[in-house]
């Protein structure tokens, strides 16, 4: 019979093996991605168009692709995710119908990608004729960003103390007064953060761009137009063998940027907590 | 403005509605562009036949189920370990400060693009396993390996969270009781935190299975009924993004019918999901 | 809150506005010749400043089905024979393509006979040193290894004209790994010794050994005087005559220059 504190220290020190590992894992992939692709960032890699299918050049066609599709699909998403919440949590009680939107957010976060993919590519770019565009892209981006948007909110707007509510009501103020000026401004650095994770969401996924806003190497100028986003980028590069150190380069440059997404919501998280706490 | 407000409660509905309206779509779009070809093939045919050679018009997709069941289960071996590990260590023992940079840190393994991981898998995975355990490269293994790492991010950081829910008081009766740290996190805290770990886990399992582009490049695609975690596989995902470029008539609704068997599987994950969820809130 | 969700839907409109009176032509379809279109519409936007091309991958399937439905006003496929989703489109063939069969640069085998190749992608023969290459590509642990054939997924256009020219019927290996585009096939065979593959002669590069069959190597030589004949066509689909922009951009695919881009960069001109 082990003595329980031998024990302990014994299953400390697996317990911290195991998160010695994950870390390491973690901290590999970004080394050799970085490691890899720094070399050939540059000023000139990011703000020139690539030549010769993305051999040589740069990627700001990619960069332009990305950040707007990601805007188009965080614009529609955002308004409807936060209504959803707002609706899921002040606006009814705990039911029949909470339970089905509910169920129904989880199964939507539950869906694979590939099947949204398909999904955009039936309807928007063939039965809607947006063809492979970034209102196609974005749309279909929007349907998966979707869910987390909500439980992220949900969970912000949960968090508010009724004292708030309650204080606001009594002052006179409106269900929706109290909801716009007292729980969303409280609630914000939840929803912020769903909003973030949205963001990399869009920012990382490859299966579904390529269904939906197509992979066309050019700087779009309209909605209509189709574009290339960074993921879509590097898949191509490396899966095609184009040039390996542009791949390398570009991924470099997607986890640079999901890296400063993550610790702005951070930073932002604890500023506004600071504020409202 | 009493009507106004009643305006805004309705617009509100009408947005938490859209959820279930887009999870409809969803369905009916997959539905109607693959529910022919399972009638026509038999539902049993399709999901218990085996050889899929769609231009000859085969269309059996049990290897594919049996492929995706393997590197899941494979998956969650890799991964379970390390990341409730991970989990226990970083809510329990570490001091707020090293959890505060952690899981963020944990989490940004969640936001790299699951084709740097695939790429990955390729250049730095497939010789390894190659060297040290023979066979191609591509393989259950290696797209086990992989599809562990990259579900290590949402099992950690949910199982944090419930670890982190459960109520201080607890842990506090039990070391006043005199139990170690680990009698604690053993008897009292894991079981209390059950249900939000299983869940953890089930979200896991079901971004697993979702997983197309890292399979493709790193599970070798090939539709046998593996006999050996050497053998290269085919997930249904993976049969989807390779083969939909091409495919028309027949084939085309085959692949939408993959989708479908993927959907169903994916809504029943998350009625278990749920399931344990409410069990865990009514205890 | 309102202000920023209004500027934001206000800057969407604008985007979406934006399309001023540039005329667009839409290609997609084969993954195999979209480089070369990429290539081919670069040049020619250069000349065209009024027109935007744009050109998608999907493969061949996606580029019938477009150009049937309209998507697209041009749609290419790479298949040897179209199939009847083509009916009624008009197709024109813009290039011709040679495959070739590929191994990793240190196997000693560079000739196979037709009906070697048919043996080993359908996995009758499975050891390199049946076919008189080193005693088996040796593993890292001195076993032999058995040949890994990698093949294209169902329905590509590369992999129904190397089944059409090649295999001819006979039935391709279950085990064979299945990638999904040219250039994941060549990484597959250059990363693995004792792999086997087929790509498009464009795209091939030292990486890889493309091997003789039955004695006539895919040199270019061989391949323009039509000795090495494993070689596809590359269609291009309209519906109808093709007038305005688009029928100038397919008149300047054949056309003398539009052939030569398509040359240097490793297809076959067809004029």
């Amino acid at each position: 019979m082990l003595k329980p504190i031998f024990y302990e220290q014994v299953m400390k020190r697996i317990l911290f093996i195991g998160t010695a590992i994950t870390v390491f894992i973690l901290f590999f992939i970004i080394l050799y991605i970085l490691k890899n692709g720094l070399p050939v960032v540059d000023l000139e890699f990011l703000l020139s168009s690539p030549k010769d299918f993305g051999r040589a050049g740069g990627i700001f066609p990619c960069i332009v692709g990305t950040i707007v599709l990601t805007l188009v699909a965080i614009i529609i998403a955002t308004p409807l995710g936060v209504g959803t919440a707002i609706y899921l949590r002040e606006y009814t009680r705990e039911g029949r119908l909470t339970s089905i939107i509910r169920f129904g957010t989880e199964c939507l976060a539950g869906i694979p990608s590939i099947i949204f993919g398909l999904f955009g590519f039936v309807l928007f770019v063939v039965y809607l004729g947006f063809g492979w565009s970034i209102l196609s892209g974005g749309l279909t981006m929007t349907f998966m960003i979707l869910p987390t948007i909500i439980r992220t909110s949900e969970e912000a707007i949960k968090s508010v103390p009724a004292s708030y509510r309650e204080v606001s009501l009594s002052l006179g103020a409106t269900k929706w007064q109290t909801i716009i000026k007292v729980v969303l401004p409280s609630a914000l650095p939840g929803i912020v953060t769903g909003i973030i994770l949205g963001v990399a969401r869009s920012i990382e996924e490859t299966a579904v761009v390529i269904f939906t806003a197509g992979s066309v190497l050019r700087i779009p100028t309209s909605l209509f137009d189709s574009c290339r986003t960074m993921s879509v980028h590097f898949y191509i590069l490396a899966r095609e063998g184009i040039s390996m150190e542009n791949a390398y380069g570009t991924a470099a440059i997607l986890i640079i940027t999901i890296l400063l997404i993550n610790m702005f919501a951070y930073w932002l998280m604890h500023r506004l907590m600071a504020k409202y706490s | 403005m009493k009507y106004r407000e009643n305006l805004i409660q309705i617009g509100l509905l009408l947005t938490a509605l859209s959820t279930i309206a887009i999870l409809f779509l969803i369905a009916l779009f997959i539905l109607h562009e693959g529910l022919p070809i399972i009638l026509k093939v038999g539902i049993k045919g399709f999901i218990c036949g085996s050889h899929w050679s769609p231009q000859q018009g085969h269309f059996g997709i049990f290897p594919m189920i049996i492929g995706t069941v393997w590197i899941t289960i494979g998956a969650l071996l890799v991964s379970l370990p390390l990341s409730l590990s991970c989990a226990i260590y970083l809510s329990e023992f570490s001091t707020t400060k090293v959890r505060a940079v952690l899981k963020p840190v944990i989490e940004l393994l969640a936001g790299i693009p699951s084709v740097v991981y695939g790429f990955i898998g390729m250049v730095v995975l497939f010789p390894m396993v190659r060297n040290y355990f023979g066979g191609t490269g591509p393989c259950i293994l290696s797209a086990a390996i992989i599809l562990g790492i990259m579900i290590l991010p949402t099992i950690t950081s949910i199982a944090i969270d419930s670890l982190q829910a459960v109520p201080y008081s607890f842990r506090e009766g039990s070391l006043s009781l005199g139990a170690t740290r680990w009698q604690t996190i053993r008897m009292v805290i894991l079981p209390a935190a059950k249900s939000g770990i299983l869940s953890g886990i089930i979200l896991g399992v079901g971004r697993a299975v979702g997983e197309t582009m890292a399979v493709i490049m790193i599970a070798g695609n090939s539709v046998i009924i593996p006999g050996s975690f050497l053998d290269p596989v085919r997930t249904l995902t993976a049969n989807i993004a390779l083969e939909m470029n091409y495919a028309t008539g027949d084939h085309r609704q085959a692949l939408f019918a993959t989708g479908i068997v993927l959907f169903i599987a994916i809504i029943i994950l998350n009625i278990i999901a749920n399931t344990i969820a409410r069990r865990g809130v009514e205890k | 809150m309102y202000r920023l969700i209004s500027v934001m839907l206000i800057l969407m409109v604008g985007m979406g506005c934006a399309r001023n009176n540039v005329e667009t032509i839409n290609i997609a379809g084969s993954t195999a010749f979209q480089p070369f279109a990429e290539k081919l519409a670069e040049e020619f936007m250069a000349v065209h400043p009024d027109v935007r091309v744009n050109v998608q991958g999907g493969g061949s399937a996606v580029g019938i089905q477009s150009a049937q439905s309209g998507v697209v006003q041009i749609g290419m496929a790479d298949i040897v024979t179209l199939p009847k989703e083509a009916e009624g489109l008009n197709s024109i063939v813009a290039a011709k393509d040679a495959i070739v069969i590929i191994v990793h640069p240190t196997n000693k085998v560079d000739n196979l006979s037709l009906q070697q190749i048919q043996d080993i992608f359908s996995g009758r023969l499975n050891n390199w040193a049946e076919l008189g290459g080193e005693k088996g590509e040796k593993g890292e642990k001195g076993e032999n290894k058995s040949i890994t054939v990698v093949s294209r997924e169902e329905g590509s256009g590369t992999r129904d004209s190397f089944h059409d020219m090649l295999l001819k019927g006979v039935q391709l290996s279950p085990h064979a790994l299945i990638q999904n585009s040219t250039g994941a096939v060549r990484l597959m065979v250059q990363s693995d010794p004792s792999a086997i593959g087929y790509i498009t002669h464009g795209v091939v590069t030292p990486d890889v050994k493309a091997i003789a069959i039955d004695g006539i190597a895919p040199s270019p030589e061989n391949i323009h005087a039509g000795k090495y004949n494993v070689v596809r066509p590359i269609f291009l689909l309209t519906k109808g005559e093709l007038k305005g922009k688009a029928g100038e951009f397919i008149d300047f695919i054949l056309s003398p220059q539009g052939q030569k881009i398509i040359a240097d960069n490793g297809l076959l001109p067809v004029k």
